[in-house]
């Protein structure tokens, strides 16, 4: 592949705009936030960001998605650490996200609306997942 | 203290977005010999006490951290140089902006790795802020050489919070790494 012009970037996103337009459009409300402070760096943050993108455009559901990076969640210790915010499901803080990781979130929580249970570091709670 | 190049620079550059800068200019310029890398921004800038307590571990100036005592970003980047036998450069005005640069020797083994440097512009475009990104790479081995600018990629593929829009500025990127 040669270097892409900006010309030929603006085409790739207008032919992608077109696939999306045929799809049903429910909206940006899916809120993927990767903690990216110094210790979600240190633990490959930056590869899960890069993990989850690849997987959402694998799926097919990157157009409804946002990804968003903040700073530490106070979760050093199970790192890279990844918040998602979506309709119809808890907020949840999963830990321990790696890029092997990612693929799987994308796949249970964001698709088939479960959770995945051995990374559940924050919320929900016993109490919540009752009611 | 961080493991390769790319990630001290991820901290410089939040150094310069919370300076309140418009235009953050960042080169990341692999030569024979080293790696010189320069990040140039127009930020608030600061006088000779901000600059000795900017180098100063136990000062922090992180409005986002109201109760933190040390700032390790500078300190930590001038050590590892310093080490490395490099060099580190801090310019800076008040009210005008503020330059940082450093090398490190390739020959020295206690040089960092440069790390991912695609990872890095990705991380820097995809900050919180309307600050223009004006981002160079070379790398004298394969001759490899470009520049990017966020507004650019914005005009070209919209918001790059969206993850179809980062995607498509990572196959950009790959593009530009290739060519």
């Amino acid at each position: 592949m040669a270097k892409m012009t900006l010309e030929q970037l603006r085409a790739l996103r207008e032919s992608k705009q077109k696939e999306l337009d045929k799809r049903s459009v429910e909206g940006k409300d899916i809120q993927v936030i990767v903690g990216m402070g110094t210790c979600g760096i240190a633990a490959g943050a930056k590869q899960t960001f890069d993990a989850i993108v690849a997987a959402l455009e694998k799926h097919n559901i990157a157009d409804k998605v946002i990804v968003r990076q903040t700073g530490c969640m106070g979760l050093c210790y199970v790192e890279p650490t990844v918040e998602v915010v979506m309709p119809g499901m808890p907020n949840v803080i999963y830990g321990k996200m790696t890029s092997e990781a990612a693929e799987e979130l994308v796949v249970k929580h964001l698709i088939e609306h479960s959770l995945l249970d051995s990374h559940i570091y924050d919320k929900p709670a016993v109490d919540i997942m009752k009611r | 203290m961080h493991y390769s190049m790319s990630d001290f620079v991820l901290d410089l550059v939040q150094n310069s977005v919370e300076a309140g800068a418009r235009t953050i200019r960042l080169e990341f310029d692999e030569k024979e010999d080293g790696v010189q890398v320069t990040i140039v921004d127009d930020g608030c800038g600061m006088d000779e006490a901000g600059q000795a307590r900017a180098l100063d571990p136990f000062r922090s100036g992180g409005a986002k951290h109201p109760g933190r005592k040390v700032g390790l970003g500078l300190p930590f980047l001038k050590q590892a140089v310093m080490l490395a036998g490099g060099s580190f450069n801090l310019v800076s005005e008040k009210g005008k902006g503020t330059t940082v640069s450093f090398f490190f020797p390739a020959a020295n083994v206690d040089s960092p790795p440069a790390g991912d440097v695609v990872s890095l512009f990705m991380t820097v475009l995809g900050m919180a802020g309307q600050a223009e990104m004006i981002l160079y790479r070379r790398r004298a081995r394969d001759g490899l050489s470009y520049e990017v600018r966020k507004s650019e990629l914005v005009e070209a593929v919209g918001d790059l919070s969206s993850a179809s829009s980062l995607s498509l500025v990572r196959q950009f990127l790959a593009s530009q790494e290739e060519g």
